[in-house]
């Protein structure tokens, strides 16, 4: 007698997710229910100042096979189980996106499978509401490269508010460099800032910049470097009074446009969401709104591969997919600018 | 003299709660700004009464500068309040989407003289939004919530407030911000004349362009 053919051969599909959008290069593999099977990283870090772009996308070259591998091996998965291959296609570095879009394309042509690319800040929102369970919150998004407050609204991830012009995770890293900080394997400068505020009492007067839903922080930053070389003040002070004044500039504009959109979730992510003062700020407005206040685990906040992984798997599971010749990188692509099909 | 009487909140901002209440016999709002327990006390006491004291100063200038703001008739620092006239009409945010083609952009060129009467007086209003402006019975729109507004002359100063009216339509109005941007800069121009306006509708590219994620920006 002849056996019946296989049905559903896997019992369950598989995304593979690349993130290299900055110093993190990230492999994450979500099922498409939402499982998260691995989430590994290895950051690049810089022998001294900021990310050099081009080190960056060095670095993750370098260790892209073995991160890949990684992941495989923890997920327990074989690459002829993935099913789909997603990647971060933006905002971000040139060099170091174009790294990750590699990987991602040569792996989706050897294995015949579809490539989807994902809008980063999209991701950091999906992954967080995957991993807290909120479903429709107004997110403040703080990072080293970005700082907005979105919310979704009629297909899309609406900008309630920004930065004009440097990011918060940034504002706190040239400070930090600033006052001679040096960065460690496993702790941020922005811990190390968070570290010495914590120890600081008197609030220094600084620039409190907010412009209608906007926040500028480059004044802030100015201003309080140049207390660090001129005056003597201590430097726990001044680690105080710049979270103290950045933390209230973004909480101030979280809170208009929780009042705004009456909803009732406030979502922190991006790697500043690990600093328990500014978790603390917002929790605040979060209740005077009667808002649920939920911030990402630090692993799904700081950039990864696994919000990159369910984010494909959410495109996909809507026909999006990335043809190879659309598949270039998107250096400045705004969270505003793509449609949602998965919400509604 | 201050007897406020029949208070009751009716809109509770980000920044403040706002009363409609009685007052000699008229009908008032009273905007408290609400202590914010998530900065440190020192600096919240700085912001609001700062923000309470320049508001009224702000919304008379904007008068001389013939905008229509509400009458202030109050002002208390040391509970950071402001009782002003309570002006009847519709929140432009609420009627935009759903007049007309024509009407709206007959709002929005009245909306953008009146920004070009504030610029061409040195006023920035610092937060124009659509729920910021009133449309009256008798056809005038009323600009009200000057918090964040500032006495400033600079051409980078108006390129922040037009910029930010550009954000509210994005946002709020995404279905037609694009032709309701139009109309404020027309409006606009037609105060400033056009060689002034240019100058700002530039520096509001280079805001723009200032930005993280936006595709005009230079490499």
């Amino acid at each position: 007698m002849k056996k019946p053919p296989k049905q559903n051969q896997k019992e369950e599909s598989y995304c593979l997710g690349i993130e290299s959008s900055a110093d993190d290069f990230g492999i994450g593999i979500s099922s498409f229910k939402g499982k998260i099977l691995a989430n590994k990283y290895d950051s690049y870090i810089p022998a001294e100042g900021g990310i050099h772009p081009r080190e960056a996308a060095r670095h993750h070259s370098e260790i892209a096979d073995k991160v890949l591998h990684d992941a495989l091996t923890f997920a327990g998965l074989k690459p002829d189980d993935l099913s789909v291959i997603a990647f971060s296609q933006g905002p971000g570095l040139g060099p170091s996106l174009r790294t990750g879009a590699t990987v991602a394309r040569a792996l989706a042509s050897y294995l015949h499978i579809p490539l989807v690319g994902v809008n980063h800040s999209i991701a950091h929102i999906e992954i967080g509401k995957l991993k807290t369970g909120v479903t429709d919150p107004v997110t403040l998004y703080v990072s080293g490269g970005n700082t907005m407050v979105t919310a979704f609204d009629a297909g899309r991830y609406r900008v309630f508010g920004e930065t004009l012009d440097i990011a918060l995770g940034n504002c706190l890293d040239v400070f930090a460099r600033e006052a001679g900080l040096k960065h460690q394997k496993g702790v941020p400068l922005g811990a190390a800032v968070e570290r010495l505020a914590s120890e600081g009492k008197n609030l220094v007067s600084l620039p409190y910049v907010v412009k209608g839903m906007d926040l500028s922080l480059s004044g802030l930053l100015t201003s309080a470097t140049a207390q660090l070389h001129v005056n003597n003040c201590r430097l726990e002070d001044l680690c105080y009074s710049l979270q103290e004044y950045a933390f209230s500039m973004v909480t101030e504009v979280t809170e208009r446009a929780l009042a705004h959109t009456e909803k009732r979730e406030v979502l922190l992510t991006g790697g500043v969401a690990a600093n328990k003062r500014l978790q603390s700020m917002l929790s605040i407005i979060a209740e005077e709104h009667d808002a649920q206040f939920n911030v990402v685990p630090i692993e799904f906040a700081t950039d990864n591969g696994a919000m990159i992984a369910w984010t494909g798997v959410l495109a996909y599971k809507h026909g999006l997919v990335t043809p190879l010749d659309e598949s270039f990188v998107k250096l400045r692509w705004r969270v505003d600018k793509v449609d949602v099909p998965w919400i509604q | 003299m201050d007897t406020v009487t029949e208070k009751t909140l009716f809109k509770k901002g980000a920044e403040a709660s706002l009363y409609a209440a009685n007052w000699h016999g008229r009908k008032v709002v009273v905007k408290i700004r609400i202590p914010k327990r998530y900065r440190p006390e020192a600096m919240d006491k700085q912001i609001r009464s700062y923000r309470t004291v320049h508001e009224p100063q702000l919304m008379h200038e904007a008068k001389v500068a013939e905008v229509p703001t509400p009458l202030i008739y109050m002002v208390n620092i040391s509970e950071a309040s402001i009782t002003m006239e309570f002006v009847e009409g519709q929140q432009i945010k609420q009627l935009l989407n759903r007049t007309t083609p024509d009407k709206r952009k007959e709002i929005c060129t009245l909306i953008g003289e009146l920004v070009g009467k504030l610029h061409r007086h040195g006023l920035i209003h610092g937060d124009l939004t659509t729920s910021n402006m009133i449309l009256s019975p008798e056809g005038k729109i009323f600009f009200v919530d000057f918090g964040l507004g500032e006495k400033n002359v600079e051409v980078e100063a108006q390129g922040v407030d037009l910029h930010l009216m550009k954000r509210a339509l994005q946002s709020t109005h995404y279905l037609f911000w694009e032709e309701c941007f139009k109309a404020v800069q027309y409006g606009y121009s037609s105060v400033l004349g056009a060689e002034t306006a240019e100058k700002v509708y530039e520096k509001i590219k280079e805001i723009e362009r200032r930005g993280r994620y936006v595709e005009e920006r230079k490499q």
